[in-house]
């Protein structure tokens, strides 16, 4: 056990220090020596590795010619919400993992420049499109994350009256609510819904669908309608003490800290279950609010965790610390229901030979106690599995069946994007970037189902 | 959106951006592609014969890491027969109408080989000719192109005879080459010119090869002057459009060439009195796609300027360009130093020490903090300092006020002059150029 003195107070100050945006943006200089580091290659492949497909060059040669309004439309224009994607792209896995110089010198820092375009945009008041000419027809959006507020803006470029139903007090999502403040302020995610909303898009917020409006009620008031509802909660681990004071949703915990920053956690010890991203930024959220001793558990070992390299290299420069092949069996109450110890059990990895993957398997005997005051669950999301079945919509376990083409449902006038068709072993992976695209492509596909039908036959 | 549009001599164009006669438009299919890319205009590439060449053509100026900042050729004119040229001109005029096609031409300078290639190039339908008087290697050999382009009565002469067989409008295209570009410019405009294009290459050799010894590029181990154009040569090509601008006696129409890489180039050029520009370097360099964020940039600049037309540029920095007997010799900047954004590389400092005035003096502060300040009475307001500064914002020039009134080197004279000062000294001053 450690025996370190624990401090359990932080300031307020501090707090704020602790969750402002950690890496600072380009400067001046810095942008126009990388932008004209830029070759301008000819079918340059940081473009392909975009899920959204920016024009990268183009983008860059305009941060080096000084037109600036030029480059923060390229990006936005190809991808509404890519002042966030500047901050949370893999992009060494992406634009920059592609970037030819990576052959010869070092690859183009694609997503600081990404950023410092559209930090231009954000701070000069820009608005960067304007609505279509109305083509009197209507969509709704259910859910304003980047899925859905990625199909609105494109669907009110096409001149449809768009209405975003969003649960939440503000628009943007995980991008607003989700992702921890030190890496996307949430000011940049409602700019972005911001500029959806410059275009006429009716942004109903506090509207849950199904409860405040009906999904039949929809489906009668509108003429398309874009399921980008992302997921819900983190399940439950379905051991003891689960409903102690002091364990926590790993999502509604990072949401917490986007909203406001309580001293509740200084000085004390956090156990995280979970080894993906959303595991790595509730730890990181807790070693920010002062926490003393930040543990990840996982039953796996590192090499099967799926949080991203940076993200894990993030974390242990955080001070987090990892107990590999551990996995827990019990959350220990104290005399105040409040969380004592969490009780947890080595694991040895076994062959599997029916899916590859590595088979976690308890280590007979091996049980411990691990002292801690606080446990945030952060084992993957469900489903929003009741909406899904008022729209009467085809889904594998909550995740939502789509034409891989025209990301139409089993519903005809129903499309989905984002989380919400991600998983199961579709879409691949789920970022950010890849809402973006699939509401950019949905909304291709409205358009295209609607409108140029109209147009052929008058 | 401004309206980018421009009318160059009676020649239309959609936007100002027009590529200039060299190697990206040799071909139908080039300039095909090049309109498809936004291109406003294209000056084919020269015709004329006979069709010879060498390999080994071209070479570039890399500087500290950046690649072609000056660009030098000794490529010759089209290396395809007139009657295929001529086919393709005709099929890309078709395809594209409301583009600007001029094609450029060189002939011996004799009146009926003027008054043939005109005809027959006029018969397929172009917007306008462009008069090549600038190569200068290949043709200058036998008296064409520069040869003929550094003499302003064969400037003259040659204009004349295109013009008497020429519908459309003709542009002569000018050699940097020579003392005076007005000369050939005035030329020009005697001559019935309806615009001229300026400059042409500048006489170059890009380098030689210390491990051969041969000379870049080389041609079987022999090498000859090209000509030089490129980022490196716009500061050239600027004053002499400038020169040209600011002189009643040239007095039409200026289509700038010289190093134009992107929007803000063209915009000087504009300002400096070019109604369009033409591109060549920077369109051989990355492909004809740049010319999105040409126009893209140049649309955003008007847009912030709150200006509707493009046409509003031109000109507009020209009577600010004047002679050096016209500036205020009691006018004075010094140097300051931001502490804030210095980052302290001394460079201000030794540049001054060795090469200006000894006036950047070296501190520390109470906490050990190295900074520099100038010392401003003897600042002498060079700029040096504010031109080796590698930060942006950490020196700027300001003005400061001046005890004595306005007065240049011409006022100063006359002024001597008028209290009964030597007339030589007076005489001297402003002797515009004799014509």
């Amino acid at each position: 056990m450690s025996t370190k003195v624990q401090s359990a107070f932080i300031s307020e100050e501090q707090l704020k220090r602790n969750f402002a945006e950690v890496k600072a943006g380009m400067r001046p200089k810095e942008a126009i020596e990388e932008s004209n580091r830029c070759l301008y290659c000819y079918d340059a492949p940081c473009i392909k590795a975009c899920p959204t497909g920016i024009n990268i060059p183009s983008f860059i040669k305009k941060i080096a010619s000084d037109n600036m309004l030029g480059s923060a439309r390229a990006i936005m224009d190809a991808n509404p919400v890519g002042a966030t994607c500047s901050r949370v792209c893999p992009t060494e896995e992406l634009c920059e993992g592609a970037c030819v110089l990576n052959h010869s010198s070092k690859p183009i820092m694609i997503g600081d420049l990404q950023r410092y375009a559209t930090d231009w945009a954000i701070r000069n008041e820009q608005v960067l499109f304007a609505a279509g000419r109305s083509n009197g027809m209507t969509a709704a959006i259910i859910g304003g994350g980047p899925a859905g507020l990625s199909a609105a803006r494109e669907l009110a470029r096409f001149g449809f009256a768009v209405t975003i139903f969003e649960a939440k007090e503000q628009a943007g999502g995980l991008d607003t609510y989700g992702i921890v403040s030190f890496r996307l302020p949430q000011s940049i995610s409602l700019w972005e819904a911001e500029q959806v909303k410059q275009l006429g898009v009716d942004i109903r917020t506090n509207t849950k669908v199904g409860v405040d409006i009906s999904a039949e009620q929809l489906m009668d008031q509108f003429d398309a309608v874009v399921l980008a509802i992302g997921m819900s909660k983190v399940p439950m681990l379905g051991i003891e003490g689960e409903s102690l004071k002091g364990v926590y949703d790993a999502i509604d915990f990072v949401e917490a800290t986007k909203t406001g920053l309580s001293a509740k956690f200084a000085g004390k010890k956090v156990a995280v279950i979970g080894a993906g991203n959303t595991a790595i930024d509730a730890a990181t959220c807790s070693v920010r609010l002062g926490a003393d001793d930040v543990k990840i558990v996982y039953r796996r070992t590192s090499a099967e965790m799926t949080a991203y390299d940076f993200e894990f290299e993030f974390a242990k420069q955080d001070g987090v610390a990892f107990k590999w092949l551990t996995a827990p069996t019990r959350i220990v109450a104290g005399q105040n229901g409040e969380v004592k110890a969490l009780e947890c059990v080595e694991m040895r990895l076994e062959a599997d030979e029916s899916d590859g993957r590595a088979r976690p398997v308890p280590v007979e005997g091996s049980a411990f106690l691990m002292e801690v005051d606080v446990v945030i669950k952060a084992i993957g999301q469900t489903r929003h599995l009741p909406l899904i079945g008022q729209l009467g919509l085809a889904h594998k376990r909550g995740v939502v069946t789509v034409d891989p083409e025209t990301y139409q449902t089993s519903n005809p006038r129903v499309y989905a994007a984002g989380d919400v068709i991600v998983g199961e072993g579709q879409q691949g992976e789920a970022m950010v970037v890849s809402a973006a695209q699939q509401g950019k492509l949905a909304a291709y596909s409205i358009y295209n189902s609607l409108c140029a039908r109209r147009e052929r036959y008058g | 959106m401004a309206d980018l549009s421009i009318n160059l001599a009676g020649i239309k164009s959609p936007n100002p951006f027009w590529l200039a006669s060299a190697p990206p438009t040799n071909t139908g299919y080039q300039v095909q592609r090049a309109f498809e890319a936004g291109w406003g205009g294209a000056v084919w590439k020269t015709l004329g014969d006979p069709i010879i060449n060498t390999s080994s053509r071209f070479a570039a100026v890399h500087f500290n890491g950046q690649r072609v900042a000056g660009f030098n050729n000794i490529e010759l004119i089209t290396d395809r027969p007139l009657e295929v040229n001529l086919k393709e001109i005709y099929e890309t005029k078709k395809r594209f109408p409301n583009h600007a096609l001029v094609v450029s031409l060189m002939v011996e300078p004799k009146r009926e080989k003027w008054h043939e290639i005109v005809k027959k190039v006029e018969a397929i339908g172009v917007d306008g000719l462009e008069l090549n008087f600038g190569c200068p290697h290949g043709m200058a050999e036998r008296g064409m192109g520069s040869a003929s382009g550094q003499q302003p009565d064969l400037v003259e002469a040659q204009t004349m005879w295109a013009k008497e067989a020429a519908q459309t409008p003709v542009i002569v295209k000018l050699t940097p080459n020579i003392t005076d570009i007005t000369a050939t410019a005035k030329a020009a405009a005697r001559g019935g010119a309806d615009a001229i294009s300026l400059i042409n290459t500048i006489n170059s050799l890009a380098g030689v090869d210390i491990d051969t010894w041969n000379t870049i590029p080389h041609v079987a181990g022999k090498g000859a002057h090209g000509g030089y154009c490129g980022p490196a040569v716009k500061p050239i090509a600027l004053n002499m459009v400038a020169e040209c601008a600011r002189n009643p006696q040239v007095g039409i129409p200026i289509s700038g060439i010289g190093g134009v890489s992107n929007w803000r180039d063209a915009v000087e050029f504009l300002l400096m009195g070019a109604t369009g520009v033409q591109v060549c370097t920077a369109a051989m360099h990355h492909g004809f796609s740049i010319v999105e964020d040409m126009i893209d940039g140049l649309n955003n600049y008007l847009d912030g300027k709150g200006l509707a037309s493009v046409t509003e540029l031109i000109g507009k920095s020209v009577q600010r360009f004047s002679d050096w007997g016209d500036l205020d010799l009691n006018y004075a900047v010094v140097a300051r130093i931001e502490k804030d954004n210095c980052i302290v590389c001394n460079k201000c400092h030794i540049a001054c020490e060795d090469a200006s005035h000894q006036c950047i003096e070296r501190h520390t502060d109470e906490n050990g903090v190295a900074y520099l300040k100038v010392r401003e009475e003897d600042c002498v307001g060079c700029n040096l300092c504010s031109i080796v500064c590698p930060v942006e914002d950490a020196i700027t020039m300001v003005e400061v006020p001046s005890s004595e009134m306005p007065m240049s080197w011409n006022q100063r004279q006359k002024a001597i002059s008028a209290l009964g000062g030597s007339k030589d000294d007076a005489g001297g001053s402003n002797k515009k150029e004799a014509v």
